[in-house]
């Protein structure tokens, strides 16, 4: 337990040293970008699930939680790459 | 066997899965590589569910017998949830991007909110700490769902179009929050099952409630910062569920996301001069709205044939994109004048605003759709001290981002909000829609100064119709 209050104090840190000077034309993207990683929490619900096999109630929150995540995963990474697809357009041009 | 898999590679799995995280949250910070940032990161979420698919829990729900089979509820649940996000996130136009983005950060928040219900529901209750953190991911979660799905409702118009004000707004936010918090502490101390429900009930409902209090009240103008703020919660959600479930990918890339989406807030709310304190926990634009200081001067108008012969003579022209671009799917007509100019051997550039459009970047994603070079767009700091030597400035659905009052007038709820400084420039042109104010509410002494000429229509045909002269 004390290792994961560890590693979330390290993330946090190495989060907030991440984003450090962003063009501001890149912070839809990046907002988009980061969304999708909160979609991580489709792990959990893939755990949650599993485990709740058998049970009624549990089983289908954790069917939901997958459906949900799995739209801000996939959807969430779709919708950066269109975004920054058309910023890759006019670099080919120039 | 299963059990070395589970103590070794598992772990290292999901610790290259957060180095993918790690190095694809830095490459999409830079215009070049950002593009492979979140080809990066996309990768690292396929090794991080292709592990916990290989976990011992998981493989332990497989079964011959298929109504028992773990996987097989899973992969649907995935199938369905993948079909969903490709079609939406194919199917959106490019102006519905930034309300897209809420709602599947509402997803996310959501998502993790039920990950925390279901674990209450179908598992023995932890220790206190691993309690708590069950019903701060419950609490974060409901306010980054509601939260996000107003936001959507907001931007999208389909929900709560007025400036709703709550009396004493913070008052009973506050009571919420403190209400919710004592439904955790009431879960996680207690040993009476019944007691441990009450205590779910109470912070569900009460952080779902504080979710759409905290942003129904929010203006329009500042939903891309609260956006960014539910974005940084909802990876806090999934860092919190983590702790709840004893899974450490979730908590290194939910706490990433946390952090970076707060500094980004951060970042946005120095662009528009706002602390986040006053905007969440302020008034703004709602209050008794200002009349306008001194005289009520009409603002002039012009037909399209009387601004083409300015535009013909013009060597300089800057255009100054905003939200109603964006509306009226402008973008295209516009880059076709911008070249019809440059025939007529004029300079254009665009001077965009951080927080034009509902998003910070939306105008520049806008602009590249229509295929404006990268050269071209210019950042308001960029262009505001070459502003006097431009002959015409075009505002285009723009306003509050051009309102001199943030300038000069102290009053003003914009004030010391960086603009562009298109009163600067000799002649403005200002397409708009009617004679409304800006998002904000606040009126805009641009359009009544001897310079500024309001050409009213749908900014769309406004701009074609400027096309077809420069035909004939």
């Amino acid at each position: 337990m004390i290792m994961l209050i560890f590693v979330f104090v390290i993330s946090a840190f190495l989060g907030i040293e991440l984003i450090s000077k962003v063009p501001s034309q890149l912070h839809t993207p990046l907002m988009s970008g980061t969304n999708a990683i909160s979609g991580i929490t489709v792990v959990g619900a893939i755990t949650v699930t599993a485990v709740s096999v058998g049970g009624t109630v549990g089983l289908i929150l954790g069917f939901l939680a997958i459906v949900f995540a799995t739209i801000n995963v996939v959807g969430g990474y779709l919708v950066t790459d269109r975004m920054l697809g058309m910023f890759k357009k006019k670099e080919v041009k120039k | 066997m299963l059990e070395t898999w589970n103590s070794s590679i598992v772990p290292i799995l999901y610790m290259v899965a957060c180095i993918f995280f790690i190095r694809g949250i830095k490459l999409l910070g830079k215009a070049d590589t950002a593009r492979k940032g979140n080809l990066f990161s996309s990768i690292g979420m396929l090794i991080a569910v292709v592990t916990v698919l290989t976990e011992k829990g998981v493989i332990n729900s497989f079964s011959t017998n298929l109504g028992r089979n773990g996987y097989v509820y899973i992969a649907a649940a995935i199938l369905i949830g993948s079909v969903i996000g490709i079609i939406w996130s194919k199917k959106v136009a490019m102006t519905g991007m930034p309300e897209l983005v809420a709602l599947f950060n509402g997803f996310g928040g959501l998502s993790s909110l039920l990950v925390a219900i279901a674990q209450f529901v179908s598992t023995e209750k932890g220790d206190k700490f691993t309690a708590v953190t069950l019903g701060l991911t419950i609490a974060i979660g409901a306010i980054a769902f509601t939260g996000s799905v107003v936001a959507w409702g907001k931007l999208s118009g389909k929900l709560f179009k007025k400036q709703i004000r709550i009396p004493g707004k913070n008052v009973i936010n506050a009571v919420l929050a403190i209400g919710g918090l004592a439904g955790i502490a009431l879960y996680a101390f207690s040993s009476d099952p019944t007691l441990e429900l009450i205590g779910i009930i109470v912070v569900t409902a009460a952080f779902l409630i504080l979710g759409i209090t905290m942003v129904v009240s929010i203006g329009g103008g500042d939903m891309p910062v609260i956006i960014s703020l539910l974005n940084a919660f909802s990876g806090l959600a999934a860092a919190f569920a983590g702790f709840a479930i004893n899974n450490t990918v979730l908590v290194v890339s939910g706490c990433l996301v946390g952090a970076s989406g707060l500094i980004l807030t951060l970042i946005m709310c120095k662009a528009m001069n706002r602390t986040l304190y006053n905007l969440l926990f302020g008034n703004f634009g709602g209050g008794a709205k200002k009349t306008a200081s001194g005289e009520a001067k009409e603002p002039k108008s012009m037909s399209v044939e009387d601004a083409y012969l300015i535009l013909e003579a013009a060597k300089n022209v800057v255009f100054v994109p905003g939200y109603g671009m964006a509306v009226a799917q402008a973008q295209h007509a516009v880059k076709e004048l911008c070249d019809k100019l440059e025939n007529n051997g004029a300079e254009v550039n665009f001077a965009i605003h951080p927080v034009a459009g509902r998003m910070p970047g939306h105008m520049n994603v806008l602009l590249a759709e229509a295929n404006v070079p990268y050269e071209q767009l210019k950042t308001s700091d960029e262009m505001n001290p070459q502003m006097s030597m431009v002959d015409v400035a075009i505002v285009i659905g723009a306003n509050d981002v051009v309102n001199p009052a943030a300038k000069d007038d102290e009053s003003s709820p914009l004030y010391g909000m960086p603009i562009v400084n298109a009163y600067e420039a000799r002649t403005v042109f200002v397409l708009k829609r009617g004679k409304g104010t800006g998002f904000s509410g606040v009126e805009n002494p641009l359009f009544t100064n001897d310079n500024t000429v309001m050409i009213y229509g749908d900014a769309k045909q406004t701009v074609s119709a400027l096309v077809s002269e420069f035909d004939d």
